[in-house]
Formats: C-alpha cells, sequence, structure tokens
C-alpha cells in the first residue's frame, strides 16, 4: 500500500512538474528542437533542474544496498550501447519532433489535450504493443549481417 | 535577459527531479515514462503493475486538478494533422521501448548518474528530434 501511495505521489509531482514546466505544450518543445527556427532554450532549463536533485540522489542511493520501502536499488545497467538504443532512440525523436510530445506530456495532458491528445496516446500505446516484435525483426536482421 | 518561461522550466524540473528522487529512494525504481506505462502494455511489468498504475494515475490526476484550479487553459498545442499525430505516436511507442527509455528514464535518470546508455540515447534522440523539426515543419510544412 505504501509503494502505491508513494508512487502515486511521484507520478503527481511529476505530472505537476511537466505542467509548471511548460513540457506538456508542444510548441514549446518543438520550439526547442528547431535550431534553425526560432530556438526557445527552455527545456534546457527544464532539464538542468530536474537532474540536479537526481544527481544528488543517485549519490545519496550509493553505498546503501536497499531503497525506504525495502526494495533493491537499481544495478547499474552494463554500459552496452547496441543497435536497439540507437535505432529506438533515432525512431523516438523523430516521433518527438513531429509533434512534440513525449510519453511522460503525452499522459499528464490526457484530461485536457483534447481528441489529438488521446489518438497521440493510443497510437503510442500501439506502438508499444509491437515494439517486442519490431526487436525480434531487428536483432534478426543484426545476427544475419 | 532570464525569460519567465526559463524560470517556471525551472521550477518545474526541479519538481521533476524530486519526483523521480522519490520513486527511486522509496521504491528503489528509476521513474521512466515510458518503460512505467510500457511494462503495462506488453504485460512485461505486470509483477508491479499496481505501483505503475499508482504512478500513472498521479500522473493523470494531479495536472488535471490544477488545470481545473489555478492553471485553467493549459493547452498541448497539438498540431490537428491526424497523419502526423499517428505517425508520432507509433514512432514514440515503438522508439522509446526499443531504447528501454525516454525523456525522463534516459535523460533524467540517466544521465544525472552518468550513465553512458542514458547519454547516448538523449544525444540519438535530441539530433534526430532536431532533424524532424527541419524536415517536417521547415521543409515539409506538415505541422
Amino acid at each position: 500500500m505504501l509503494r502505491n501511495l508513494f508512487a502515486f505521489l511521484s507520478g503527481g509531482l511529476f505530472g505537476a512538474g511537466l505542467l509548471v514546466s511548460g513540457m506538456t505544450d508542444t510548441t514549446k518543445v518543438q520550439g526547442w528542437l528547431d535550431v534553425f527556427g526560432d530556438w526557445d532554450p527552455t527545456l534546457a532549463f527544464v532539464l538542468g533542474g530536474a537532474i540536479l536533485p537526481m544527481a544528488i540522489t543517485w549519490h545519496l542511493s550509493t553505498g546503501r544496498a536497499r531503497a525506504i520501502l525495502g526494495s533493491e536499488f537499481p544495478g547499474r545497467p552494463a554500459p552496452k550501447l547496441g543497435h536497439n538504443l540507437v535505432i529506438g532512440s533515432v525512431l523516438f525523436g523523430m516521433g518527438w519532433g513531429l509533434v512534440g510530445l513525449c510519453p511522460g506530456p503525452a499522459i499528464a495532458s490526457l484530461s485536457w489535450g483534447g481528441t489529438g491528445g488521446l489518438v497521440f496516446l493510443a497510437a503510442m500505446v500501439a506502438g508499444m504493443m509491437i515494439a517486442p516484435g519490431v526487436r525480434t525483426r531487428i536483432d534478426r536482421i543484426a545476427a544475419a549481417t | 535577459m532570464i525569460e519567465t518561461d526559463w524560470i517556471w522550466g525551472f521550477a518545474g524540473g526541479l519538481m521533476i527531479g524530486v519526483a523521480a528522487a522519490v520513486y527511486l529512494l522509496f521504491n528503489g525504481r528509476i521513474m521512466g515514462a515510458s518503460g512505467i506505462i510500457g511494462g503495462l502494455v506488453d504485460r512485461s511489468g505486470l509483477a508491479t503493475g499496481w505501483e505503475r498504475a499508482a504512478f500513472l494515475a498521479g500522473l493523470v490526476l494531479v495536472p488535471a486538478l490544477m488545470a481545473l484550479t489555478f492553471l485553467p487553459g493549459a493547452d498541448t498545442n497539438i498540431t490537428n494533422n491526424y497523419t502526423a499525430i499517428i505517425g508520432a505516436g507509433l514512432l514514440v511507442g515503438v522508439g522509446t521501448r526499443l531504447a528501454n527509455g525516454c525523456t525522463s528514464g534516459h535523460g533524467v535518470c540517466g544521465i544525472s548518474r552518468f550513465s553512458l546508455r542514458g547519454m547516448v540515447a538523449t544525444v540519438f534522440y535530441l539530433l534526430a528530434g532536431g532533424v524532424s523539426v527541419v524536415l517536417f515543419k521547415h521543409l515539409l510544412g506538415v505541422v
């Protein structure tokens, strides 16, 4: 129960932060990516502001085995880059630039995002459903080459 | 000159960082939006399903409440080109699951622990995002 409570609080604060920072506004996100147009640096302030408390928190968590509610801290993934990390990030970036929504803001704006927001969310969920199949195909091609 | 938007951006950013800190310190998990919802969609994360659902509930309800009370007029200003919306949604869904993370997981949580994977992913999605805006906005004019 406590786990769910803190998950709810974390999700709520995340959503509030996304709204306050302007990251649920697709024009601000596209403005950041629009280096050759009317560039908007807001996203850099958002990312900087978010990384700061998290860097301190990672530092606090080192040397401790378990989180406050008992589970183990996530281990460092092997620094293996792999084709899926690169291909996936490029596909994600293309979609992000095209409409200006990434998964967090797409979910946070569910209540006021209108039909466009709902359609985006549905397409995103569909993309997540076919992702395991896409991954298998890419791995097969990568293994064959 | 510092613009008001940048201050709000930084303040909101701090809230996002503290949210990620709460999820890590209390629940021992990485706050990545695509991973939290993706694990429910492809059923790979059903073992932690309630925790994921609670996170998503907070993520929807708190901004909804804020938009109803002191921040009326919240708007995503999303394009009305539905072909672009569907294409972008599919790309974001497939891409974030292939890469195992998005702006929150790789960007916020990865960079802050100097993760090579997080930094490489962030470089690639930022570059691809920039190319995408040039291509679809400036060259093709679809959004």
